[in-house]
């Protein structure tokens, strides 16, 4: 089983990586960006069937260590 | 004062820190490696150094504050002894919990290196009783993510109870109100990003920092 | 005997950048043709880069021992005696080609690659250094190329936790397709503990240690010994990676390693991998070695024994222990969680032996990839010598303060803070002068002493390019100059010839012309070379770099309490020139900058006058005499003058008189052999009554103070707008243009 898991900062905290990005699309004319926002991807191998169980484990590793609360948040995909 | 020093893969300025306190108190500290599950019989003061542990993969000081000796380190710092993080050591200290916020990549996205202009916002911690409250310093700063984050409370609160210990006066990284070091709410355990050890001889970077050891340790 | 083993063509021995000449001499040594595997292991060690096959023949001209030389070239690093029973081991390298393609990751790992070669000789690395030459500024790769060079060099560096104290930084059209990315890391150890590749004897196990193998890089070395075309750009997948944090773990864990005197032999896998640092132990040991490619760590499936043996995988050493011994590797190693595995064992047949998933790929006798390495006495010619220009054959400008500014505001001259404030400058705690300080050398303490070592990095490509012979003698003449402004006395140096195609008899004219004037300086100024690199083919499309041959030069300051800097000038000094002043223009920074012109000879070094000077200086520096002390190079009298008035924060009020030279030419004529020092008056007095009785030419320049550089009174420069403009150029490039680019 893989685990895809994207960890992004939370609305309001400032993205200076994303800010810049945004900044470059502009540049080159990309004048519908908005906004840009830049996160992280992790994927993992998981050994096991049981996908709840599954998911329950790796939101624990989530909030244990793959994402910080006071900044980010994060999204688990299981396939 | 029993110090320690903590070592990390990939701290890089332990030695900077135990020749520091060793040059305060006349004491070399223990080294003490991550993978220990308790400090040193003894230990007064806890020192996590700079550097890059686990090589700022992933969030910078996130798996360091995972280490084993971790829980050692928190149960120290309830008991009010005092503990010391200095850039990375910041970014540990704050991943862990043991002071509140973040710190987040520089604004300029640039890492920055450079004699940093810092102010004494409160001298009365046992990390600064030498200093003159308002005191001005240079103290020499080296990192890529020291731009400290917290919510607007947060910083209100941390604000209100004189937890912010140093601030910029050239802000060179985005920190939210100029925040350069804090302590938590006990006032025992304090993370700046600039470096003190790295400021308490004049043929390399001053002596501003010397006073921060000297108000935690006695000087020698 | 069949001409080629099945699979193997004239193409593919073509490809391996194999002339037919050396296939011929593979086949006569193997007594059968070579299959792949053995191919690719001759080419790499045969290549430009391994075998130093075009350089080779004239590198023996170097001055290479001396009374404080423990180890020239020929190691890992070169090692000198700094007293006090301690070694200080350097090297510099270039990384040239990766970094053009990926400027991150090449510079990153040119870093990581010439910290190795220091530690693997068992120094604690204590600082970094780096010489850059980029493409014009307003070349459309530039600020992508110094940003991300930058960015790697500062990302490796801090990480390791080795200070990155100063360097150079150049601008120049000949550069556009062709960047220099030149590093140098300085260590420091026990001068009885120096570890060399030499010493395995056969029935030891060697141990592979560091990240596991990949991919990477394969042929890295045959890349680098190969011109640039627009295609070149699509080689981009065989750049390496690098990984600081391995690296911080290999160091402290190779150091304690040492400490435990279980190694026999140790050699770092730089270019050409695992291919290069075995047959190196094993020819400098004179024996065999067996090595079983199953049991290397790999981090792709399905690897072969060719992709192992030419990967350029970082972070990755080679460590031949003492019989019995491997258990104690083991547990360092892991304890700094590094991948560690005994990968073979040395034997006594003299032959390179690789067996894979049970059969031999490899079996072929190790001298001749060492000893029969090809050595080529290429044709060269030497320039034309241009002819001296002299300040009074050209105009002379009106405002001298403009002219000022303009020079101290140009590519050569502004300011490079951009640059260094991205590199960690005082990690360790031991730098007292960096490139923020106004110190013409890096100074970094020696750990526990009040000794130190100085550390500069310089070369002129624009007098190599003029003059080679001249413009080797002003590379080790300015180092040497440099190194003495700061109080030290200079040891030896290390080079990185970077150099265009040498079969072409021009660029090798270029090589041999600064190899031999380089000679000369070192054998005049007793400043030997302990180590090197050449790097060769630096062209793009035909076009050749201007000839660079960097120079590394390392002193020591024995009491840092009697040292030099450019920042203490106070208003009342004397300011006095020591070496004549012509006004010689050719090649100037002047002449390129204000006349948009690059012509004329290069101003000669007198060697003898060089050291004449250097050592008076020195002299007055240990006597405590002057408050500033800068050498007077690029841009002349009147850009060292700016220098020490901005670090000190004090006008200078210059005094030209007469006609000869002019005074353009007494401003900024490039004269060799000068310094600017600085005095209050009993000493100033003190110095000229030194001075004539050593038959040393000092002449009083100036006074300091005010708040602007004026010339008799007249041509003000005000400090602060000189200041602005001088910080303001590089940050300027970098954000204007970096935006655009975007």
């Amino acid at each position: 089983m893989k685990a895809k898991i994207h960890v992004y900062l939370k609305p309001g905290v400032l993205d200076p990586q994303g800010a810049a990005v945004a900044g470059a699309l502009h540049n080159m004319g990309y004048d519908e960006v908005t906004d840009a926002r830049q996160g992280k991807l992790i994927e993992l191998d998981l050994a096991g069937e049981d996908v709840d169980q599954a998911r329950a484990r790796v939101d624990e590793m989530c909030r244990k260590l793959l994402s910080n609360p006071v900044i980010e948040s994060y999204s688990i995909e299981l396939e | 004062m029993k110090s320690a020093v903590i070592v990390f893969p990939g701290s890089n300025c332990d030695r900077d820190a135990h020749d520091a306190i060793e040059k305060v108190t006349g004491h070399a500290p223990a080294m003490v490696w991550h993978q220990q599950s308790e400090l040193p019989e003894g230990t007064e003061f806890v020192m996590i150094p700079g550097g890059f542990s686990y090589g700022d993969y992933l969030r910078c000081g996130a798996m360091a504050s995972r280490s084993a000796i971790m829980p050692a380190i928190v149960a120290h710092a309830a008991t009010g002894a005092p503990v010391l993080g200095v850039c990375n050591g910041f970014q540990i200290l704050t991943e862990s919990g043991l002071l509140p916020g973040a710190l987040m990549r520089n604004a300029g996205l640039k890492f920055v290196c450079e004699k940093a202009k810092l102010k004494v916002e409160n001298a009365n911690t046992r990390f600064t009783s030498r200093y003159e409250g308002g005191a001005e310093l240079v103290v020499p700063i080296a990192h890529h993510d020291g731009n400290y984050f917290a919510d607007e409370t947060t910083l209100d609160r941390i604000e209100g109870e004189g937890q912010v210990v140093f601030r910029y006066g050239n802000n060179p990284n985005g920190s939210a109100r100029d925040i350069a070091g804090i302590t938590n709410e006990q006032g025992n355990v304090l993370g700046l990003m600039p470096h003190p050890e790295r400021a308490v001889d004049e043929k390399h970077g001053g002596t501003d920092g010397l006073k921060l050891f000297e108000s935690l340790l006695g000087s020698a | 005997m069949t001409q080629y083993a099945e699979g193997i063509t004239a193409e593919i021995v073509k490809e391996h950048g194999i002339t037919d000449e050396e296939y011929a001499v593979i086949l006569d040594r193997l007594g059968r043709a070579p299959n792949l595997v053995e191919l690719g292991i001759f080419s790499v060690m045969w290549s430009e880069h391994c075998s130093y096959k075009s350089s080779r023949a004239h590198l023996g001209k170097f001055p290479t021992s001396g009374e404080k030389v423990i180890q020239g070239p020929g190691e890992n690093a070169g090692v000198i005696d700094i007293g006090d029973g301690q070694a200080c081991i350097f090297k510099m390298e270039s990384h040239n080609h990766p970094s053009f393609i990926e400027p991150y990751q090449g510079a990153a790992t040119g870093v990581g690659g010439i910290l190795r070669d220091v530690f693997t000789m068992g120094a604690r690395p204590v600082a970094l250094m780096n010489a850059l030459r980029f493409g014009a500024p307003d070349h459309p790769k530039t600020t992508h190329l110094v940003s991300g060079v930058v960015a790697g060099i500062g990302g490796y560096g801090n990480c390791v936790g080795v200070p990155t104290v100063g360097g150079e930084t150049n601008f120049h059209a000949g550069y556009n397709g062709n960047i220099l990315v030149n590093a140098m890391a300085v260590g420091l150890a026990d001068a009885d503990k120096i570890f060399y590749a030499r010493g395995a004897e056969p029935g030891q196990p060697i141990v592979y240690v560091g990240s596991k193998t990949g991919r990477d890089g394969i042929h890295g070395a045959t890349m680098a010994s190969a011109e640039f075309d627009d295609a070149s750009e699509e080689k981009r997948p065989t750049v390496q990676v690098g990984d600081p944090f391995v690296e911080k773990k290999l160091i402290e864990a190779c150091l304690e390693l040492m400490a435990t005197d279980a190694i026999a032999a140790i050699q770092d896998m730089g270019a050409a991998g695992l291919t290069s640092s075995s047959v190196e132990m094993a020819d400098k040991g004179g024996i065999g070695i067996h090595l079983n490619m199953d049991a290397v760590p790999q981090r792709e499936a399905n690897m072969t024994a060719y992709e192992m043996m030419l990967s350029e995988s970082q972070e990755r050493m080679l460590v031949i222990m003492k019989p019995g011994r491997e258990d104690v590797a083991k547990a360092i190693f892991e304890k700094w969680e590094l991948d560690v595995a005994v990968i073979g064992e040395t034997t006594d047949t003299g032959r390179m032996v690789l067996t894979h998933k049970g059969e031999t790929v490899c079996d072929i006798p190790v001298a001749p990839l060492a000893d029969d390495a090809p050595k080529y006495e290429r044709p060269f010619f030497a320039p034309e010598v241009r002819a001296q220009l002299n300040a009074k054959d050209i105009a002379q400008p009106g405002h001298m303060g403009e002219i000022l500014l303009k020079l101290m505001s140009s590519p050569d001259m502004a300011s490079k803070a951009w640059i260094w404030k991205q590199y960690d400058r005082h990690v360790m705690a031991d730098t007292t002068a960096s490139s923020e300080d106004p110190s013409d050398a890096a100074i970094v303490r020696v750990h526990g002493t009040g000794k130190a070592l100085a550390i500069t990095t310089d070369c002129t490509p624009r007098y190599c390019y003029a003059d080679p012979y001249e413009g080797g003698k002003q590379a080790v003449a300015e180092a040497w100059r440099n190194l003495t402004a700061t109080g030290a006395d200079p040891i030896a140096i290390t080079d990185c010839l970077n150099f265009g195609n040498p079969e072409r008899a021009e660029i090798m004219g270029q090589f041999v012309g600064c190899v031999e004037g380089m000679a000369e300086a070192c054998g005049k100024l007793n400043f030997p070379v302990v180590s090197g690199n050449v790097s060769l083919y630096n062209e793009t499309n035909g076009v050749a770099i201007p000839p660079t041959p960097a120079v590394g030069g390392v002193g020591l300051i024995p009491d840092l309490e009697r040292r030099a800097h450019f920042g203490g000038l106070k208003e009342g000094d004397i300011l006095l020139v020591v070496g004549e002043t012509l006004g010689a223009m050719g090649a100037s920074v002047y002449l390129k900058t204000i006349e948009e012109r690059e012509d004329g000879g290069v101003p000669p070094v007198d060697l003898a006058v060089e050291k004449a000077n250097g050592d008076f200086v020195r002299g007055q520096i240990r006597a405590g005499r002057l408050t500033s002390c800068h050498d007077i190079s690029d841009g002349g009298l009147a850009c060292a003058a700016a220098d020490m008035a901005l670090a000190s924060n004090c006008g200078i009020k210059l005094a030209h008189e007469g006609k000869s030279p002019p005074m353009h030419g007494f401003l900024f004529g490039e004269d060799q052999g000068r310094y600017l020092i600085a005095a209050e008056k009993e000493d100033a007095i003190a110095i000229l009554q030194d001075a004539k009785a050593d038959e040393i030419p000092v002449h009083v320049v100036g006074l300091a103070g005010g708040t602007a550089i004026t010339v008799n009174g007249a041509h003000p420069l005000e400090l602060d707008r000189l200041r602005a403009a001088w910080e303001g150029w590089l940050p300027e490039l970098m954000g204007h243009l970096a935006e655009a680019a975007e």
